[in-house]
């Protein structure tokens, strides 16, 4: 165990949130976990889009919410060769999260995003990037963006995180 | 020929045994069958385990409620092989295979979606083609042209949520409990549908859906008014889902000279929506077909239906056939 850091931004529509998630999807590398977390409607579902954009997935990346868990095919560029996206949503047991085989998954060349994955934590793994969205009273499209990364590999990454989520 | 069908792509196990017609001979699906009498304890609501456990009780439940058979009690077995989790459709695929050695008939994987379309059959054997299938699930929410019994051209589909998990979501954000759909159906009928105008995201343009968008202004708007009765938010919410499914699977019918509109999925069995249905139909002079609710949620009758068609018409599936988390319907032509 490395330790942990954070790193908390801003974006102010819904287009930054999409466009945090791609920079940050350059940032994978086989194995990932990257955590998010956040109130319904708060923007989950764009930060994935970006993501998954940021990936070079093609198609529409839909709501795993009833799935579970939907996996895609990146595009030749990217750093992984398949995203895992699942949500803990509808999951009431952390053995039920252990059910559903993410590292299996991942088989060693993807990366999982997992939406409500602060429920799942102690099962995924102790290398994990959360990504926190909270919204901001009086600014409707505002949300507040809180990165913590732990374990070593993130620890590498703290600098890239940092560049790649910075205002531009 | 009976064709014996496993469904296990999500939450539901399901067997069931279907002859030619096709027509259900027996349909058990475990939400309706007390299993926890039988193992004692509570069951798990989720994941292959689940799947494994219920499994074999629920087949045998299927084949004994079928009356009396020959050895083997069935000429093929039909499985759902996706799209859906790789760890319960595993369980299926394998099961069915198993199944299939040991009693030494044919074998055929079936797409969940293309079984969707024959839950409609089911309810209704003479439909005429072409039709506009509106599948809506928690899972799905797809416009499909159907052309004829395995030629389907997916029109739209959701580019984010689908439709039922819009009604769950909501259902829980406003502490209407589970499952949500039925909920907000029952409490919205107290409620008045123009408390909020909530959007219709795309709901002229093209085929494709975002209901994403529809459960963040839910939220918003009962943030902003928290005194706001749950009834009317309810009855919006599903005015706004409810007049975009209707204008875009008619204006799809209107576009591709269908002969009617075919509601699938789990949220057909709202009941704004099958009114709707069934009234812009009449005014467009086209046929709606809502389907029975026990062909609305995941069955296996639809599985084993499909499977009927599909040996027909193409032959077993080889022994080799994998699970497949993201099939497509356009995969099943």
């Amino acid at each position: 165990m490395s330790g942990s850091w954070s790193i908390c931004v801003h974006t102010d529509r819904p287009e930054a949130t999409r466009a945090l998630g791609a920079a940050l999807a350059a940032l994978a590398r086989p194995g990932d976990v990257v955590l998010l977390v956040g109130a319904l409607g708060v923007g989950k579902t764009v930060f994935a889009q970006g993501f998954a954009v940021g990936l070079g997935v093609e198609g529409p990346v839909t709501s795993p919410t009833f799935t579970l868990v939907r996996q895609y095919r990146c595009g030749p560029t990217a750093p992984v060769r398949q995203l895992v996206h699942a949500d803990l949503y509808r999951l009431d047991h952390l053995s039920e999260v252990a059910d559903l085989a993410l590292f299996e998954l991942l088989g060693g060349d993807g990366v999982a995003l997992v939406e409500w994955g602060d429920v799942g934590a102690p099962v995924l793994g102790e290398a994990t990037l959360e990504i926190t969205l909270v919204p901001e009273p009086e600014e409707p499209d505002r949300r507040s963006v809180r990165l913590v990364g732990r374990g070593a590999s993130w620890a590498e990454r703290r600098a890239a995180v940092a560049g790649a989520v910075a205002p531009r | 020929m009976r064709v014996l069908g496993i469904e296990t792509s999500c939450d539901e196990t399901a067997a069931a045994v279907v002859a030619p017609g096709p027509t259900v001979v027996s349909s058990v699906v475990s939400s309706q069958v007390d299993l926890h009498a039988r193992f004692g304890g509570v069951v798990p609501e989720l994941a292959g385990r689940a799947h494994l456990e219920r499994l074999t009780p629920v087949i045998d439940e299927a084949l004994s409620r079928a009356g009396p058979a020959g050895e083997p009690p069935v000429d093929a077995v039909a499985v759902t092989c996706g799209p859906g989790l790789m760890g319960s459709l595993l369980v299926g695929l394998s099961h069915a295979k198993g199944l299939a050695m040991a009693w030494d008939v044919p074998f055929v994987g079936v797409n969940h979606l293309e079984g969707h379309l024959f839950a409609s059959l089911l309810d209704h054997p003479d439909l005429d083609w072409p039709l506009v299938v509106l599948l809506v699930s928690g899972g799905h929410t797809v416009l499909v042209l159907v052309e004829g019994l395995g030629r389907y051209r997916l029109l739209g589909q959701t580019l984010d949520d689908a439709a039922g998990e819009a009604f769950d979501k909501v259902a829980r954000y406003l502490g209407l409990g589970y499952p949500g759909g039925p909920a907000i159906d029952r409490v919205a009928r107290e409620g008045d549908p123009r408390a909020f105008a909530f959007p219709r995201a795309m709901r002229d343009e093209g085929f494709d859906f975002s209901f994403s968008g529809l459960k963040t202004a839910v939220v918003r708007s009962v943030d902003k008014a928290p005194d706001a009765s749950s009834e009317d938010v309810a009855a919006s919410f599903q005015e706004a889902v409810v007049d975009v499914l209707v204008a875009k699977a008619r204006r799809a019918a209107a576009a591709t000279g269908a002969r009617g509109v075919c509601l699938a999925g789990g949220v057909a069995a709202n009941s704004l929506l099958r009114r709707r249905i069934e009234e812009a139909c009449a005014q467009d002079g086209i046929e709606a077909l809502v389907p029975t609710m026990a062909m609305c949620t995941d069955n296996a009758a639809m599985i084993a239906a499909a499977g009927q068609w599909r040996l027909a018409h193409g032959g077993p599936s080889p022994w080799s056939l994998g699970a497949e988390p993201n099939l497509f319907l356009a995969d099943a032509d």
